[in-house]
């Protein structure tokens, strides 16, 4: 027997003689180095982006691919350890509270075919699975919640499965299904996982509410008392700053590495850039005949406003209805334009109350304005069965649908704040700053090449933005990785490889 | 005998390599352990293959050799860049060979010759980093021969041959594209399958004594190319995971296809010289025809024979050389020994580098021995050890759906070991 173990061990050496070795393997110990950071135990906080929500929902494959989970993955090269997430029940997403489908979580976008084959955005056929009630037992690597703004993660209650059906709505469904507790916070459950790394995204939601609305909500700069907001509105700067210092200082409190991400230009996405401004297709006919209906308004109601100082004589101007032949900027209600409606009612214009309301804050739109993603679906349809009715010719698009220069620049005011923030808190406490808002205007113009093609922000075709045009396609996620990693690495020293994004998928297919 | 043995099992765990390309030159353990020289050896029925104009010069009316080989081959990938590693999982592939020789008279010599020349089996992980070229690969083929072989000049020149029934099969799995899956993120993936594919070829060889002391020997052979074509009904072709979608290039399901793999025609000429009864050298020269591989075209085809889709990838082999050195001791009636070593070139060319065949140049260096076990019988054992080098390599031929080419890059390391064992008879 001894002699046949002889063997066995001479038989084991065999073996391993056999397996090519290379000279220097990157799968041994210290080919990749996590320098002075350590990637043991990452936990990554934020918002959608950071859950791997995309297609307008969070689903399974979604999260497989969230920038996070991606970097676990190469950090896994350098002592990473494993990188968990509260997985949806389904490749379908939308969620259901006690069985039936919670307003407002419906399942995703698929890119499907109509019947004549041609392809375009739509609600996957198949039903949601995922129940909130069903709490899932964490702790969870990855505590991104979709839809939290910046305080909502220091939120106690956030959580809580009562929120979600109080007025108004306190709780978040996606924090609801791993929240440690009903009461817990999602920095909380962050900060009790003891992460040895750290990243973290917030600030989005504090602007694209807002922006994604059209502008129809609230700027609330200089109101500080965020429970007063709505979720279209725009986060004061100092209520962001506090939520957010308070959060980096739980995270860094025993000497935790980690990055911090600042927040993209809302006009990087998609959701912003696909519908053209000019949009209404007239011929000559059409347009002469719109011109003869909206004269009497530019030549006559317009001017008397002016002489009577209700507006100014460039507020008119920029008033003025004028077609031609060709594409023309679509009509519509502009909030931050003076309410005229009820003057009009009264003498001497004295125009009946549906004419004088739809004058009220009426305008044409100019180059400056962005139309939504949702305006698609808007523009140039008849309402009512009534052909005279045309949105965005004799009925104007509502203010959802636009944003307007004015709010434009508030997006960018508040946004520009927060980044001030956040990078100045990245170099206070020694954190890695990753410029994601640098690299999306980089994807959104011209576009980042990688081997076999170049990821672009174009809607459906560009590769980088899922169908929901906000959130990113896995491939999208895979880039955002890969700038995160090498903050990461210029920062600690670290040598974590990028992804190859071309091995990352675009759109979903799909005519389930 | 014993120690001899377990040394023949360890051999055996490490199982073998390949020749360039998908050639497997494991034709013979006598051979093998000579560097696989043979064309100018008169030794046994191994002759069949190496060169069929030496079996009349067999000593005996009937001569049998039949053998095998233990093969692993494995592979080792990765790209430093993206931190990808995978390394294959090949089971042992199992070469053999059998030839007979019947002498009919003095001068003329029938014979039979059952082998595998070409072959290639590589599994890597599902899913790995180039699984949109390969994930697995199975590449068999049989050659059946019916030979001749006769003695035109006495004690001088000879020559035979015969033609070839050559079977093949194929399964090869890939998935269709870098990140194509399903909705619940599988893979799209094709599996093709096909076997018994019969095809004809033919070999023949001459060979010719130098002096009148049976000291120097010349020999020559060729052996055709065979083309194996996969005609429409042959295979079938199975698409899973694909989405369900008219924008997906394809639909799950079934497909007829037709393919065209090359076994390309192989020339050796070589040397063998007996300064006296204890020694034998022998050198040869292979040159196989590899050109003859440019491209592997599958189209799939719908049930009314259109085109469902095609896959066109360029191979783009260039004809390559082989050179082999081996020398025979005698150590005893009882054993001879071997040993041999060759230098393989690949036919892989700059940027064709597809890891479904990841060859580059290898050096091999072979050893053996014969045990008679009596006048009749002996006992054929051979191993080979084929190195290497770490190749930094590419397939710059991979066409994205969206048109693009997409290279596929990395570092690639081989390794090969063979033992063979086989029985020689003669009556």
């Amino acid at each position: 027997m001894k002699k046949y173990i002889k063997y066995i061990a001479v038989l084991a050496l065999g073996f391993v003689a056999c397996e090519p070795e290379f000279d220097t393997p990157i799968d041994e110990d210290n080919f990749y180095t996590s320098g002075e950071a350590d990637f043991s135990n990452y936990v990554s906080i934020g918002n959608s982006l950071t859950a791997g929500f995309a297609d307008g929902t969070l689903y399974i494959t979604g999260q497989d691919n969230s920038y996070p989970n991606i970097m676990a993955t190469q950090f896994a090269l350098a002592g990473g350890g494993s990188f968990t997430q509260p997985l949806m029940n389904d490749n379908v997403g939308g969620l259901l509270l006690g069985g039936a489908q919670l307003p407002g979580f419906n399942p995703r976008f698929v890119l499907a075919t109509d019947e004549n084959g041609n392809p375009g955005p739509a609600i996957i056929n198949q039903s949601s699975t995922t129940e909130v009630s069903n709490i899932l037992s964490g702790p969870f690597n990855n505590v991104g919640v979709p839809g939290a703004r910046s305080f909502d993660l220091l939120f106690s209650g956030y959580g809580n499965i009562g929120g979600l059906t109080s007025t108004p709505v306190s709780a978040n469904p996606y924090f609801v299904r791993f929240a440690s507790s009903p009461d817990a916070t999602v920095i909380g459950d962050a900060v009790a996982q003891n992460p040895s790394f750290f990243s973290l995204w917030i600030g989005n939601n504090d602007i694209l509410g807002y922006a994604t609305s059209g502008g129809s909500g609230v700027d609330q700069t200089g109101n500080f008392d965020p429970s007063t907001y709505s979720t279209s509105d725009i986060t004061d700067p100092n209520v962001f700053e506090n939520a957010y210092s308070q959060m980096v200082n739980a995270l860094v409190a025993d000497g935790t590495n980690g990055v911090l991400v600042n927040i993209p230009d809302v006009t990087s996405i998609p959701f912003f850039t696909t519908v053209p401004t000019q949009s209404i297709p007239l011929d000559a006919p059409t347009a002469a005949f719109l011109n003869d209906n909206f004269a009497l308004y530019n030549n006559v109601v317009l001017p008397t406003l002016v002489s009577f100082g209700i507006i100014t004589a460039e507020e008119a101007a920029s008033r003025t209805i004028q077609f031609s032949e060709g594409v023309n900027f679509p009509t519509l209600t502009d909030d931050d334009l003076t309410d005229v409606s009820a003057i009009l009612q009264a003498p001497p214009v004295s125009l009946d109350a549906a004419t004088a309301n739809l004058l009220g804050q009426l305008r044409q739109a100019n180059s400056s304005d962005i139309l939504t993603l949702t305006s698609a679906g808007i523009l140039g349809t008849v309402v009512n069965n009534d052909p005279t009715l045309i949105n965005g010719v004799s009925v104007p698009l509502g203010d959802q649908f636009v944003l307007t220069a004015a709010e434009q620049a508030r997006v960018t005011t508040a946004q520009t704040a927060y980044n001030t923030t956040i990078q100045a808190l990245a170099s206070a406490n020694g954190l890695a700053f990753a410029d994601a808002r640098g690299a999306l205007q980089q994807v959104a113009n011209g576009g980042v090449t990688f081997n076999g093609g170049t990821v672009t922000s174009t809607f459906v075709t560009g590769g980088g933005f899922s169908l929901d045009g906000v959130h990113p396609t896995p491939r999208g996620y895979a880039l955002t990785a890969n700038v995160l990693l090498d903050a990461i690495n210029a920062q600690y020293g670290s040598n974590i490889p990028g992804v190859d994004i071309g091995n990352f998928a675009t759109v979903t297919i799909s005519n389930d | 005998m014993k120690k001899v043995v377990s040394v023949f099992v360890l051999m055996l765990v490490c199982a073998v390599t390949y020749a360039g390309g998908y050639r497997v030159s494991l034709q013979g353990n006598r051979s093998l352990a000579m560097g696989h020289t043979g064309v100018a050896v008169v030794n046994n029925a191994e002759l069949a293959f190496f060169n069929p104009a030496g079996l009349i010069h067999l000593e005996n009316k009937i001569n049998l050799s039949a053998g095998g080989f233990g093969v692993f081959a494995d592979v080792s990938y990765q790209n430093a860049e993206f931190g990808q590693s995978a390394q294959t999982d090949s089971g042992v592939g199992t070469p053999v060979y059998l030839y007979a020789s019947y002498k009919l008279s003095d001068s003329f010599a029938l014979g039979l010759a059952v082998y595998t020349p070409y072959g290639s089996s590589v599994e890597y992980p599902t899913d790995w980093a180039g699984s949109h070229l390969v994930n697995n690969i199975e590449l068999e083929s049989v050659y059946i021969q019916p030979l001749f072989s006769w003695e035109i000049v006495k004690d001088r020149f000879s020559i035979g041959g015969g033609p070839i029934l050559a079977i093949g099969s194929v399964n090869f799995n890939r998935n269709l594209s870098r990140n194509l899956t399903d909705l619940d993120g599988n893979r799209s993936n094709v599996t093709l399958d096909a076997s018994g594919i019969l095809e004809f070829g033919w070999s023949a060889g001459a060979l010719l004594n130098l002096d009148n002391q049976d000291k120097w020997k010349l020999g020559f052979n060729y052996r055709s190319l065979i083309d194996v074509e996969v005609e429409s009904g042959d295979g079938e072709a199975t698409f899973a995971n694909v989405p369900n979608s008219p924008l997906a290039p394809v639909p799950n399901g079934n497909f007829d296809f037709t393919a065209s793999l090359p076994l390309p025609a192989e020339w050796t000429v070589g040397l063998s010289y007996r300064p006296n009864e204890k020694w034998l050298f022998a050198f040869d020269y292979n040159y196989a025809e590899w050109s003859a591989y440019e491209s592997l075209d599958i189209d799939f085809l719908n049930t009314d024979g259109s085109i469902a889709l095609e896959s066109n990838n360029p191979r783009n082999y260039k004809n390559a050389s082989t050179y082999r050195f081996g020398a025979e001791y005698s150590l005893s009636k009882k054993i001879d020994l071997r040993a041999g070593y060759y230098f393989d070139e690949s036919p892989v060319q700059s940027g064709f580098f597809a890891p479904e065949t990841p060859r580059n140049d290898s050096n091999g260096f072979t050893g053996g021995f014969t045990y008679y076990v009596n006048s009749k019988l002996s006992i054929d054992a051979s191993f080979l050890y084929l190195r290497f080098d770490e190749v930094d390599a590419s397939y710059d031929f991979f066409t994205e759906t969206n048109g693009q080419t997409a290279p596929f890059e990395g570092t690639y390391k081989s390794s090969a070991i063979v033992a063979g064992l086989g029985l020689s008879y003669k009556l």
